[in-house]
């Protein structure tokens, strides 16, 4: 009797690790072609990008180790001071502009008000066409002579001009491109967020005597500082990545071009048109410590603001 | 009370329907510009309307460019990174939410910190590696190494984190195995997840930019987006040609988001709650 519980103990004890271990070959085999994919094109590129920032790779592909001589002249490039200024501009503008009208649409749509599956369609449709292809609309749309633009400014007494090969104006247009793409976008996720804050809170405030500014300032803001934070953080990032609407906008003969190069058109360039590849390699090594850092930056900063009950 | 609300109301269409006003014109002026002839494009002041609809610049565009070509290739490539991507994130996914296995801890960090860095730093090293492999200027350049993403496995880990665990004990214990179990039980509970990933996948892919442009250069291989900007240098005047070419590019698009506007909505506003 003893003997039998023994070896039934025994056997169970091993079958649990056989089926253990049936459910890591289980396993593997589950993320075995994405760990295979994202290693072979995305792990081994990563460090490649490294080895390379240390190299001098010339148009043939050939590499020579240099050390920190790409380091040591990119920090001495004025035109990498250019590019970040203008990527930094592009986002200090964009980003608050695009969040408060973001924010603005979403609060007009969580009302009760009719037609708001139709605004929401019209308002998210910019988000899902190619950006090149409104790119080129709105080059045509800001052209000097024949573009819509000017003839509206025209109307209302409005001197107009040639907006992109006027290096005082060209970035902002390019900026306002950027924010009329982005905006219903965000709004659909600020205002998901909107309609997650419960009803019992806006009843309350009502209770209270509250009107809608101060129950949008008392309630809806703090109740959404998580969802606008998701937003932030996700603007933040990829306005430093600005590459399409600029490349299709500005094209390199452009007056306006060194004011609206961003840091990755200089990477492109130098990637790509100049056949620099090591040089460009560590640009893009600058732009990933230079997101890293603002990044970092804010996630600190969000136990200041983000409220998260 | 009830004037005053109506009032409010009648305010907020208005805003609303300046924003409506501002999103649509650009499109509208990029149909209308489209069926212009080159003179009425470029007379000054300006007309809105056409004044009448001529398809020339369709015409002009298919025959010079090889656009149904190009139109195949985006096709292609946005079909098999889509299916790609669908396969290996679902997979992923699932074994990160509900399997246990030595080491899963640092692959999954390892998947994360994919995610977290900018797409810049592997383009130059993805470009070698396409090229070292001859399939520059090929099909398999286009999607290649879009069929990975860190992106949809995270994604979808969370969707499957969120299904009650019962649900695949039972399972088990009918004498389904994991792979069993995974295709009949689990992929279909996660359908909404697959559709968002889907939508995602499918306007990125249809949409990208710089590494179409940069791994294929010939045109009868380029995709939509990098054939879009060599139509810029072709016609440089011919704004009605280049409203024709940025119409086509868009409709499949936007035909797509009006059919699948509910999921697309919600695969959106997904992204942002905590799940």
């Amino acid at each position: 009797m003893g003997d039998m519980t023994k070896s039934n103990v025994k056997t169970v004890k091993r079958k649990a690790t056989r089926r253990e271990k049936k459910e890591w070959v289980a396993a593997y085999i589950f993320i075995a072609p994405l760990v295979i994919g994202l290693l072979v094109f995305y792990i081994y590129p990563f460090i490649q990008n490294f080895w390379f920032s240390f190299n001098d790779v010339n148009r043939f592909n050939i590499t020579t180790f240099t050390g920190l001589e790409n380091y040591k002249n990119l920090i001495k490039d004025k035109e990498l001071f250019q590019t970040l200024g203008n990527t930094l501009k592009y986002v200090v503008i964009t980003v608050p502009v695009g969040l408060a009208l973001s924010i603005l649409i979403a609060t007009l749509l969580n009302t009760k008000i009719r037609g708001t599956s139709i605004y929401r369609t019209i308002y998210f449709l910019p988000s899902v066409t190619m950006s090149v292809a409104i790119a080129l609309v709105w080059k045509w749309i800001y052209n000097g002579e024949f573009g819509i633009l000017n003839s509206i400014l025209g109307f209302f007494g409005i001197e107009g001009q040639n907006w992109l090969s006027n290096p005082k104006t060209a970035l902002y247009m390019v900026m306002i491109v950027g924010i009329w793409m982005t905006v219903g976008y965000n709004m659909i996720i600020l205002l998901a967020g909107m309609q997650g804050i419960s009803r019992s809170y806006y009843e309350a405030a009502a209770i209270d005597g509250a009107g809608p500014f101060k129950r949008f300032f008392s309630i809806t803001i703090p109740m959404l500082t998580p969802t606008i934070f998701f937003v932030m953080i996700t603007s933040i990032i990829s306005g430093f990545q600005v590459f399409d609407t600029i490349y299709m906008m500005i094209p390199k003969t452009s007056l306006a071009y060194e004011s609206t190069q961003t840091l990755v058109m200089m990477f492109y360039r130098y990637a790509f048109d100049y056949g620099q590849k090591g040089y460009a390699a560590a640009i893009a090594i600058f732009i990933f410590a230079i997101i890293m850092l603002v990044t970092i930056f804010q996630f600190i900063m969000q136990k200041k603001w983000v409220n998260y009950d | 009370m009830h004037k005053r609300q109506s009032f409010q109301h009648i305010m907020i269409h208005i805003i609303l329907l300046i924003g409506t006003g501002i999103t649509i014109l650009p499109f509208l002026w990029m149909v209308f510009t489209s069926f212009k002839t080159v003179g009425e494009a470029m007379s000054i002041p300006p007309t809105i309307f056409p004044k009448t609809f001529n398809f020339d610049s369709y015409k002009n565009i298919l025959e010079s460019l090889p656009f149904g070509r190009v139109y195949l290739n985006t096709i292609i490539s946005t079909l098999v990174t889509v299916i790609g991507q669908i396969t290996f994130c679902t997979m992923a996914g699932y074994a990160f939410a509900r399997l246990n296995f030595p080491g899963k801890n640092i692959i999954f960090i390892l998947v994360l910190s994919v995610l977290m860095v900018p797409g810049q730093i592997f383009l130059v090293p993805q470009y070698m590696i396409i090229l070292k492999m001859g399939l520059l200027d090929s099909i398999p350049a286009l999607f290649l190494p879009n069929l990975f993403s860190a992106f949809g496995t995270f994604m979808m880990r969370q969707f499957f984190t969120s299904i009650p665990k019962e649900l695949e004990e039972a399972a088990m214990l009918d004498g389904c195995n994991r792979f069993q179990t995974f295709g009949r039980i689990m992929v279909p509970l996660v359908k909404s997840g697959i559709v968002a990933l889907v939508i995602f996948t499918a306007k990125f892919a249809w949409n990208d930019f710089m590494w179409p442009m940069i791994v294929n250069t010939s045109p009868k291989m380029m995709t939509l987006g990098p054939s879009l900007s060599t139509l810029q240098g072709q016609y440089i005047t011919d704004y009605p040609a280049q409203m024709a070419g940025a119409v086509m590019a868009v409709i499949p698009m936007v035909l797509l988001f009006f059919i699948f506007q509910k999921q697309f909505v919600e695969g959106v506003a997904h992204t942002g709650v905590k799940g």
